[in-house]
C-alpha cells in the first residue's frame, strides 16, 4: 500500500466518522418529514467506512467492515422490505398495504400510525440493502491485488502525470 | 440561473471528454453531478437533488475512482493538443492535425458519427417543441383528475408523512421501490461474483 496520509488527515477522518452515521440516521429518521430517506441515508452511512478506509488505508478500514456481516445485511434488507409486505399479506390486506397491520375498522389516527410503521420498516430495510452494498462494492473495487493494483502501481504513474501536466501549462517552447 | 447551471454543464462534460487524466475526469463528473443536484434544488425537485448530491457526486465519484485504480489514469490513444493551446495554433497547424487525427480513424466511420449525431439531435430537438414548460397546469402531469392532483391532495390526509415524495416512493408505489432496492442488492451481488469469486479461484490455483 502507499503510504497513509498524514496524522491531522487521520485525526479528522477519525472525528468525522460518528458525525457522519449520526446524519445519515438523521437523514433516515426525517425522511418522512424533509428530503431524505433510507437511499440517501444508506449511501451517507456507507460513505463514512469509504472515508476511514481512504485515511487509514484498505487493510484498516476493512477491520471496521466485517466482511461476512455486510454480506448478510445486504439481502437482510430486501428481505425486511419483501417481509413487511409478506406480513401485511398475512394479517389479509395487499402486499405492503400498511393499513392491514390495524385492520378495517380502526380511527384515522391508527392508520396513520399503521403507515408510520410500515414506512419506517421499508426504509430501514432500504438503508441496510444500500449501505451493504455500496460498502461491498467499495471494498471489493479496491481491493489492493497481490500486483498491487490499487497502491504500488499507481506511484509511478503519478509522477509522470505530473510532469505531463507541468509541461502541458508551462508551454514548453520546444513542442 | 438555470441557463447559468446549464452553461457550466456543458463546459463540465466538454472538459470531463477531453480530460486525458482519467483521475481529472472522474473529478470533473463528481463536479457534473454536484452542477445537477443544483439544477433539480432549482426545479423543487430536493430529494431528487439530494439523492444526486449523495449517490451521483459522492459515492459513485469513489467508485470510479476505485476503478481506476484497477485500470490505470491514463488514457490510451492519439495524443491531443491541450484545449488552451488551440486558439493560438495557426490554420496550417490545425489542418495538420485534423489531417493526422482523421487518418487514425476512418474516414467514413467519422461521417458515420456525426451523421447519426446530427440526426438524432435534431430529432430529440423537434420532440422538445411538443413538451410542455415545466410547471405547467395544462400539462398531462398536472390537469385536473390527474394522479398528480390526487396524490397532493390526498397523501398527507391518506398516508400521514408531510413530505409527499416518501408517501408516494413507500406506500402508493412501494413495490416499484422494493425493486430499486434489489436492484442495488444485484449489483453488490454481482460484483461479488466476479471479483471476489475471481480471487478466490485465484489463490486456489496458487496454493495448489
Amino acid at each position: 500500500m502507499r503510504e497513509t496520509p498524514s496524522l491531522i488527515v487521520r485525526y479528522v477522518a477519525r472525528r468525522a466518522v460518528p458525525f457522519i452515521q449520526l446524519y445519515a440516521l438523521y437523514v433516515l429518521g426525517h425522511g418522512e418529514d424533509g428530503p431524505g430517506g433510507g437511499f440517501q441515508g444508506g449511501v451517507i452511512f456507507a460513505s463514512s467506512f469509504v472515508l476511514l478506509a481512504l485515511a487509514y488505508g484498505w487493510g484498516q478500514g476493512r477491520k471496521h467492515v466485517p466482511e461476512k456481516l455486510f454480506d448478510l445485511l445486504a439481502p437482510a434488507g430486501c428481505l425486511l422490505y419483501a417481509g413487511i409486505g409478506f406480513v401485511a399479506l398475512l394479517v389479509g390486506g395487499a402486499f405492503l398495504q400498511y393499513e392491514a397491520f390495524v385492520g378495517e375498522g380502526a380511527d384515522h389516527a391508527t392508520k396513520h400510525h399503521a403507515h408510520h410503521f410500515g414506512l419506517i420498516g421499508i426504509e430501514l430495510g432500504v438503508m441496510l440493502t444500500v449501505t451493504a452494498s455500496m460498502v461491498i462494492l467499495f471494498f471489493e473495487m479496491s481491493r489492493p491485488d497481490e500486483e498491487g493494483a490499487f497502491g504500488d502501481g499507481a506511484s509511478q504513474e503519478d509522477v509522470e502525470a505530473l510532469h505531463d501536466g507541468s509541461a502541458a501549462t508551462e508551454e514548453a517552447p520546444d513542442a | 440561473m438555470e441557463v447559468l447551471i446549464l452553461a457550466i454543464l456543458v463546459g463540465l462534460a466538454v472538459a470531463a471528454v477531453r480530460a486525458r487524466d482519467l483521475m481529472a475526469s472522474v473529478a470533473i463528473l463528481g463536479g457534473y453531478s454536484l452542477m445537477m443536484a443544483l439544477l433539480w434544488c432549482q426545479m423543487n425537485a430536493l430529494d431528487v437533488g439530494f439523492t444526486e448530491a449523495a449517490v451521483g457526486a459522492g459515492i459513485s465519484t469513489v467508485l470510479m475512482l476505485a476503478a481506476l485504480g484497477r485500470i490505470g489514469r491514463r488514457e490510451v490513444g492519439p495524443t491531443r493538443a491541450p484545449l488552451l493551446r488551440l486558439p493560438l495554433l495557426t490554420m496550417q497547424q490545425r489542418l495538420r492535425r485534423a489531417r493526422h487525427l482523421s487518418r487514425q480513424h476512418h474516414r467514413s466511420s467519422a461521417w458515420g458519427a456525426i451523421l447519426v449525431c446530427v440526426l438524432v439531435g435534431g430529432a430529440l430537438l423537434y420532440g422538445t417543441r411538443d413538451i410542455p414548460q415545466v410547471g405547467a397546469s395544462d400539462s398531462p402531469a398536472n390537469r385536473a383528475g390527474s394522479l398528480a392532483e390526487y396524490y397532493v391532495t390526498k397523501a398527507p390526509e391518506e398516508v400521514g408523512p408531510a413530505n409527499m415524495v416518501t408517501s408516494v416512493l413507500g406506500d402508493y408505489r412501494g413495490y416499484d421501490t422494493m425493486g430499486e432496492t434489489v436492484v442495488i442488492f444485484t449489483a453488490a451481488l454481482c460484483v461479488l461474483m466476479l471479483l471476489r469469486q475471481a480471487r478466490v479461484r485465484r489463490g486456489d490455483e496458487r496454493d495448489a
